[in-house]
């Protein structure tokens, strides 16, 4: 292997190489486990659409009340941006929880990356840069049949899909950060499902504006990530209406500051965690 | 500094109150095999996830390759290999699989690791397996597996922590084969184990440590003549006809140097074992059973902390 005064072939691929190299990691690992995931990730927003937009939108679908709550829109039409960020949402949030955990306890494959060059910070970071190509690619195959099921009014629905993504990993950084301090489960994994993404998923203006919400709760909607990603997503596929640019503004500043932060807080806890 | 690969002084690690290494110092050259030898607990993987650059230090000085952890960790921890205590590999994978993505970690070319993993297939003797999944492998393919993953970047320092802790004898005895391979193709080694047996096989060189301090340092010979006799005499008795270890000593006095009263059994040390058994007998002693052996690293440990090294 090595001959005496031999120097090693390792090098430390570089800070975004690092990155990358973890990205491609996760991507390998997917390419062979993928059908385990595919589920969650692309049926059961199929099943949602199938439910909603073509069940429950047949119901809606002639009354006026359906109309006026989508400005005009069809229900499918209109659903369909914010079924693509919720199922961006719960991406992230599944993938932080137990899959993190897992790196550092059940399988320890984060502490195999950080013996060699990779440091702590390149695997958070790795872990959301995969997250995000992951959303990308099931956002596409959605939009296709989307598409299909006569749901896109027009190419604006490819812009939702970055949208999408953006609001998904704003959401998966922090509970990432949070993931990494946890040494068992516990119940807390389920809490974060219970109260934070089923609630979220529920009352974000996916499947209803949330001016249908009474006056008093419609507060605890400007804390949900997914109401501001829904907000940018479902006007760009519908080709308007715009919401007034200040709310453009605030929606986007809203998720990038929530990514900026989450992030900051995964590399750190992940450098906590596996430099002790 | 010479051809030292490790070097330290004063190493010291703290976690909040507990000071699992206390002010160590080290000096590992190239091509040896080095040992901490010590019970669980005495602060060895504490100092090799020190070395290891995955553990920032708390006070003293340490240098790895030349190069200080603390400043270019990653760049050492690409020039070395690690074998961690818990095997961390890719379970849903394959071997071929987990070769080829921790040979990508550390820069190295697709065409480069996809040769490498041929060469290393072969060394772990996994060349069967390599496109199996590596969940369903032997705990033995899977230590081997992680030992050849280490040395995908031709590593400078192999650093090993309990290699074949929970293997069976016929798995560690073909680990170890393999690993002093590696020692003759001129690989730095530096291993932790609380087995006598293994540190006996594999080690040039040693430290035993003991609650986060270095006791005792040298050659398993070494430490053996300074700290302990040629043989041992192990005596086994029923409860009732066992003699105190103070007793047989008195009996046995100018005969033996020293008589350890171990829950189980009497070990008599002495330069000659036949005559001490017999001298135990002429006594009127009747032990279960009495067995003559080589002084061991065991014996030293058992000298320098009054502890055995497994219970």
């Amino acid at each position: 292997m090595t001959a005496e005064g031999v120097r090693s072939t390792g090098r430390v691929p570089g800070r975004l190489g690092g990155v990358a190299r973890v990205v491609e990691n996760h991507w390998e690992w997917y390419r062979r486990n993928w059908r385990a995931t595919a589920v969650s990730t692309i049926v059961q927003p199929l099943l949602f659409l199938l439910a909603f937009g073509v069940g429950f939108g047949a119901l809606v679908r002639g009354s006026g009340q359906a109309a006026a709550a989508t400005g005009g829109a069809d229900y499918l039409a209109w659903l369909a941006p914010g079924l693509l960020a919720m199922s961006a949402v719960q991406t992230g949030a599944f993938d932080s929880t137990y899959p993190v955990l897992s790196g550092f306890k059940w399988q320890r494959t984060y502490s195999a990356m950080t013996a060699g060059p990779i440091t702590p910070g390149q695997v958070a970071l790795g872990h959301l840069g995969w997250l995000a190509v992951k959303m990308a690619g099931a956002g596409l195959v959605f939009v296709a049949v989307i598409a299909l099921l006569g749901g896109a009014t027009g190419a604006g629905i490819l812009v939702s899909v970055p949208i999408a993504v953006l609001t998904g990993v704003a959401v998966a950084a922090p509970i990432t950060a949070y993931s990494a301090t946890l040494e068992t489960e516990g119940a807390s994994f389920p809490a974060i499902f219970r109260f934070v993404v089923i609630p979220m998923t529920l009352f974000s203006g996916t499947f209803f504006p949330v001016d249908r919400l009474p006056e008093l709760v419609r507060p605890l909607v400007w804390v949900s990530p997914l109401w501001h990603g829904t907000e940018l997503a479902r006007p760009v596929a519908l080709g308007g209406p715009w919401p007034a640019w200040p709310a453009v503004v605030g929606h986007v500043v809203f998720l990038a500051a929530l990514l900026a932060a989450g992030t900051a807080l995964a590399v750190r806890t992940f450098t906590r965690r596996l430099a002790r | 500094m010479a051809d030292g690969l490790v070097q330290a002084r004063g190493l010291t690690k703290r976690f909040g109150r507990v000071e699992a290494v206390r002010g160590i110092d080290l000096d590992v050259g190239r091509g040896e095999v080095f040992g901490f030898l010590g019970p669980n607990g005495a602060g060895k993987s504490s100092a090799m996830r020190m070395i290891a650059c995955v553990s920032p230090r708390t006070a003293g000085d340490l240098q790895v390759l030349g190069l200080d952890p603390d400043r270019d960790g990653p760049a050492v921890r690409a020039r070395i290999g690690v074998v961690p205590q818990l095997d961390n590999l890719d379970l849903e994978l394959t071997v071929r699989q987990n070769l080829h993505l921790y040979g990508r970690y550390f820069g190295l070319p697709r065409a480069a690791v996809r040769a490498k993993a041929v060469e290393l297939l072969e060394f772990a003797r996994l060349t069967e397996r390599a496109d199996d999944e590596v969940e369903p492998l032997s705990g033995g393919m899977k230590r081997r597996l992680t030992i050849a993953r280490a040395l995908v970047n031709d590593p400078e320092l192999l650093l090993l922590d309990e290699p074949t802790t929970g293997l069976d004898p016929q798995a560690r005895h073909l680990v170890w084969e393999r690993l002093y391979r590696l020692k003759r193709e001129g690989v730095t080694q530096i291993v932790t184990t609380h087995y006598m047996d293994e540190a006996e096989q594999l080690c040039d060189r040693l430290v035993v440590m003991d609650g986060g301090v270095i006791v005792a340092e040298g050659t398993p010979r070494e430490l053996i003549e300074r700290y302990s006799t040629r043989e041992v005499l192990e005596l086994r008795f029923e409860p009732e006809h066992r003699p105190a270890g103070d007793a047989l000593a008195e009996v046995l006095a100018g005969r033996v140097d020293r008589v350890e009263d171990l829950p189980d059994r009497l070990l008599v040390y002495t330069a000659d074992g036949d005559a001490a058994q017999a001298a135990v007998a002429a006594a009127g002693h009747r032990p279960l059973a009495a067995l003559v052996r080589r002084s061991s690293l065991e014996d030293v440990f058992l000298r320098l902390t009054g502890r055995t090294l497994v219970d």
